[in-house]
């Protein structure tokens, strides 16, 4: 076997083994550095593999040598290749980031251990994607969490442990639920890998067992992935966690999230038991839309401007979640999508914000007042962003209202388009307050002084934002392997 | 060159424009040179675009393709031809003209307000030649936000506010209702190209079709059809060269042109003649011609009065396109052109009282007429056009009009051009009587800045030059209405 074969694993050990290393140089600087190193041969790895499995279909590949079902098998399609590489290609750019922003917000004796956190962030998530094994994946999910509940912790402000307090009890409900919904299909079927689940779960599905473990499962994920009503723990966690972890997780945490969801709904229990036999369909067709509304609302209202991103995200993973209610290839493909779009906005945003709070050191409404002079680089991110985020053409978030308005007017529900589109006004007013505050609020007299944000901030930012409008134009890749994924999802058991 | 080139070219050369003007923005005299240059050159190229088409092979230019077998591809068709020859024409002269009017008004941001212009224009260009409603829709919101800056241009609260309305209602409606519609064409039809005779059929019901041409004309707010025109008058806080090229010309016409389009190339005209909503339409457009008439007459501020007039003549067209006969969209068509020099003069001689004589007021313009006899000759010629009198080019499009409401035996129609041109000269005539006869009133001639200008002559030389030929065109239009008058007709014969 040539190293090429072992792709599958190395993504998730390059991380997971520049971890504790970091722990052991325990000096900044260096530590940055294997960080991101760790992080880019990542990301090549994540590119051939989309690369690899777009062009031969799903990889399998078995841990140590053992087959499954008595190995744990790490199998990559479509789905998870393209969501292995959001992740990978987010990470980076946030090492980048995270160099100026975390030695102005972190104590230096604690940076090193911060990377190392994020290495296992990093390391959980996209373990999450790779794996073919459904304990497994719970327990990539907990690497992740564990560790993102520390680097959240690592916040700045006072408030920050209150928030990682508060999502470690909520992340840990929605673990132990996925670990008991987990339990009971393996009490039923014998089985943990996915594919065996899949073939063996129709002939109990009937059980009241079965039936217990999908609502198990459906609501643990719920809780991880933040879904209307399950998100309170989300606007603290994201508000007062260091700059570069909003970014990081804003942008791949829940996106991975919703990977398992569609995992576990689509191809575990299939398409025909989790949105037609189980009113599922409804259920997140309902909560989406009452979370796009109720969040994009409550974020019109917000003052901390991470905040209120942090409340839009919620609303976001409303559309998502819509998406997938519809219970159409095309619902589905807009899910996906979204998730690839999303990740681009709200990583532009949340690192833009970064910048803002690294010259500035907060991020109410009121600091931004005549920001558009003084940072013409970061407003200018946080503005495309921002229209992003309405769905303006040419960005990306266009594309994707586009294939969900596209997927509610399949099945003739007009009235759901319609609350689609005063989502996006709602997003308008919420971004617009910020731009206001920002082109035309009188700046505080001490403002003179302050200057753009440093070059390793808006280099990120700026390849996020060119992301943005590059997506949004050519497609062929973002809606190409989504669409091809949703038909695989939906094929298995359509 | 070849037809794609040109294509290529035209959309090219003002976004070069913006950023040639970016980078000279430290030599003003080179950085209008740039903008004159650049509007030269584009004139030159739709010119020489219109002189060697052939319709029959029309060029087409896809620049990417965001939703699959929905590309963004230019393909110029005669209308958009139309509107492209008047928007690229008059750029270079409203230079000119805002040349002028800047230096001498002392505004601030001038770089940032020459690259919007130049931005503004391209978008412009995008809408007249694309190819298909996606296209169009695409570069009617690049536009939305490329005015934003210039009708916030004075950064004042007044100016807040009506950006806020500006781009809450233009967005507003285009995102909640024409984004829906054209979702909804796409999903029903398969295709959003630009087809005469239109892209239905005998599919699709005729209480489907009236519910979607009344989202297609709500969802175009740039035409400023009642309820959703005010946004025009609170853009008018604008200075002037935004006013009279963008809120005259280029963003209305845009609004026009689009449900022109829709009309001609969606529905197709024989289909709109049997639409029960046309009817309704029809009948909302009268009343946004004769409410906005009357509004016009109360109004004291010079710019506010034009506004109304422009909504009212905007709505003209709409009234052409909702006919639903071959000679209502001609007339439509025709407007778009003949409306243009007539309202873009009156506009300059607005701005050009406001430089030199520092009136706002009509009530102020008493006995202005002798000491600037050009620029009042030339409003006197840009309202004869608005009456819709020889010798003007206004009385070409309302002929047309006439014949039109008279084919479609639309008596109300008829009436409400006739009452309307009463209208007009009711709030038209006054100005021109008080400028040439009656005598100046020193008591009026206090103004903003303290001080009267009582000794004051004709406007700098470089507005005069832009309005004289403005009003030449308005005139000249009349006598030769050949070349758009043979464009419009081909878009019906097509």
């Amino acid at each position: 076997m040539t190293l090429l074969d072992h792709l599958p694993v190395l993504v998730v050990l390059l991380p997971l083994f520049a971890a504790p290393l970091c722990v052991l140089i325990d000096r900044a600087r260096p530590a940055w550095l294997l960080s991101l190193i760790a992080s880019l041969l990542s990301l090549a790895a994540a590119i051939t593999l989309l690369m690899q499995v777009s062009s031969s279909g799903a990889i399998r590949y078995q841990l140590g040598g053992w087959a499954a079902p008595w190995g744990i098998e790490y199998r990559i399609d479509l789905l998870g290749a393209y969501v292995l590489l959001i992740v990978s290609a987010i990470a980076p750019l946030v090492m980048v980031f995270a160099l100026r922003s975390v030695e102005k917000e972190i104590p230096r004796q604690r940076i090193a251990r911060f990377y190392a956190a994020m290495l296992l962030v990093f390391a959980g998530l996209a373990g999450i994607t790779v794996t073919g094994d459904a304990f497994n994946l719970f327990v990539f999910l907990e690497i992740s969490s564990l560790a993102s509940y520390a680097v959240i912790s690592m916040g700045s402000d006072r408030r920050a442990l209150n928030a990682a307090f508060q999502y470690l009890v909520m992340g840990t409900i929605g673990a132990t639920f996925i670990l008991i919904g987990i339990g009971f299909l393996y009490m039923m079927t014998g089985t943990l890998n996915m594919i065996d689940l899949a073939e063996r779960l129709p002939a109990v599905s009937e059980t009241r067992t079965v039936r217990a473990g999908f609502a198990f499962l459906t609501v643990g994920i719920g809780l991880k992935l933040a879904l209307f009503p399950l998100h309170l723990w989300l606007p603290n966690a994201y508000a007062y966690a260091p700059s570069a972890v909003t970014a990081f997780l804003a942008a791949t945490a829940t996106k991975v999230a919703v990977y398992a969801l569609l995992r576990f709904l689509l191809e575990i229990f299939g398409v025909q038991f989790s949105l037609q036999a189980m009113p599922l369909d409804l259920i997140l067709m309902v909560l989406g839309l009452a979370g796009i509304v109720s969040a994009s609302l409550v974020a019109v209202f917000q003052q901390n401007v991470k905040r209120m991103l942090a409340y839009s995200s919620v609303a976001q993973i409303g559309y998502m979640m819509l998406g997938i209610g519809l219970a159409s290839t095309t619902g589905v493909t807009a899910a996906i999508l979204h998730v690839f779009n999303h990740a681009l906005m709200k990583g532009a945003l949340f690192l833009a914000l970064g910048a803002v709070a690294y010259r500035i050191g907060s991020v109410t409404l009121r600091d931004f007042a005549g920001l558009g002079r003084r940072m013409p680089w970061t407003m200018a991110a946080i503005v495309i962003g921002g229209l992003s985020l309405i769905g303006v053409p040419p960005t990306v978030g266009f594309v994707s209202k586009w294939y969900l308005v596209l997927g509610t007017l399949e099945q003739g529900l007009w009235p759901v388009a319609l609350l689609i589109l005063l989502g996006s006004l709602l997003a308008l007013i919420y971004v617009w307050r910020l731009v206001e505050a920002a082109y035309f609020g009188q700046p505080p007299s001490d403002a003179a002084t302050l200057q753009e944000a440093p070059l390793s901030m808006l280099i990120p930012v700026w390849i996020l934002v060119g992301a943005n409008i590059y997506f949004g134009v050519y497609t062929e890749v973002s809606v190409g392997v989504a669409s091809r994924a949703a038909i695989q999802l939906m094929g298995i058991e359509g | 060159m070849s037809g794609a080139q040109l294509l290529a070219c035209i959309l090219a050369v003002p976004m070069l424009g913006a950023i040639g003007v970016a980078l000279t923005r430290h030599r003003p005299n080179l950085r209008e040179g740039v903008s004159i240059a650049a509007g030269i050159v584009l004139f030159l190229l739709v010119a020489t675009l219109a002189a060697t088409i052939s319709w029959d092979a029309a060029p087409t230019l896809v620049l990417a393709e965001p939703v699959q077998g929905l590309a963004l591809a230019l393909t110029p068709e005669p209308l958009g031809m139309l509107f492209a020859l008047v928007a690229s024409f008059l750029w270079p002269i409203t230079t000119l003209y805002a040349l002028g009017y800047m230096r001498a008004h002392h505004e601030q941001n001038q770089t940032r307000f020459y690259v919007a212009f130049a931005v503004s224009i391209g978008a412009a260009m995008g809408i007249a030649l694309a190819g298909n409603m996606l296209t169009l829709f695409v570069f009617y919101e690049i536009l939305s936000v490329a005015t934003y800056p210039l009708v916030t241009h004075a950064g004042t609260d007044k100016a807040r506010r009506a950006g806020r309305l500006y781009l809450g209602l233009l967005m507003g409606t285009s995102i909640g209702f024409l984004l829906l519609a054209m979702v909804w064409t796409w999903q029903l039809t398969g295709t959003l190209d630009f087809t005469p005779g239109g892209v239905f059929g005998d599919k699709v019901g005729s209480g489907m079709l009236s519910v979607l041409l009344v989202l297609y004309v709500f969802g175009t707010g740039k035409a400023a059809i009642m309820p959703f025109h005010r946004w025009l008058p609170a853009a008018m806080v604008a200075p002037t060269p935004v006013s009279a090229l963008l809120h005259a010309v280029a963003v209305v016409k845009a609004g026009v042109f689009t449900i022109l389009k829709v009309a001609v190339y969606i529905f197709g005209i024989d289909t709109i003649a049997g639409l029960a909503a046309a009817d309704w339409l029809l009948a909302l457009a009268g009343f946004t011609i004769l409410m906005a008439s009357i509004i016009a007459l109360r109004k004291d501020n010079l710019k506010a009065r034009l506004a109304y007039s422009t909504i009212s003549q905007l709505s003209y067209i709409v009234l052409g396109a909702m006919l639903g006969v071959v000679a209502g969209a001609v007339g439509g068509g025709l407007h778009i052109a003949m409306h243009a020099f007539g309202k873009i003069t009156l506009f300059f001689c607005a701005g050009a009282i406001m430089v030199t004589a520092h009136k706002t007021r009509v009530s102020q313009l008493n006995g202005i007429g002798r000491r600037m006899p050009w620029t009042m000759g030339a409003f006197a010629v840009g309202a004869v056009s608005m009456i819709g009198a020889p010798p003007a080019a206004g009385f070409i499009s309302k002929w047309y009009l006439v014949l039109g409401s008279l084919d479609a035996q639309q008596l109300f129609a008829v009436a409400v051009i006739v009452i309307s041109t009463v209208l007009n000269a009711a709030y038209f005539m006054p100005i021109i009587y008080a400028a040439f006869f009656k005598p100046e009133d020193p008591a009026q001639d206090q103004d903003a800045h303290g001080g009267g200008h009582a000794d004051h002559g004709e406007a700098p030389w470089p507005i005069l030059l832009a309005l004289v030929t403005t009003a030449l065109f308005a005139v000249l239009l009349f006598f030769f209405p050949g070349a758009p008058l043979a464009l419009v007709q081909r878009m019906v014969a097509l």
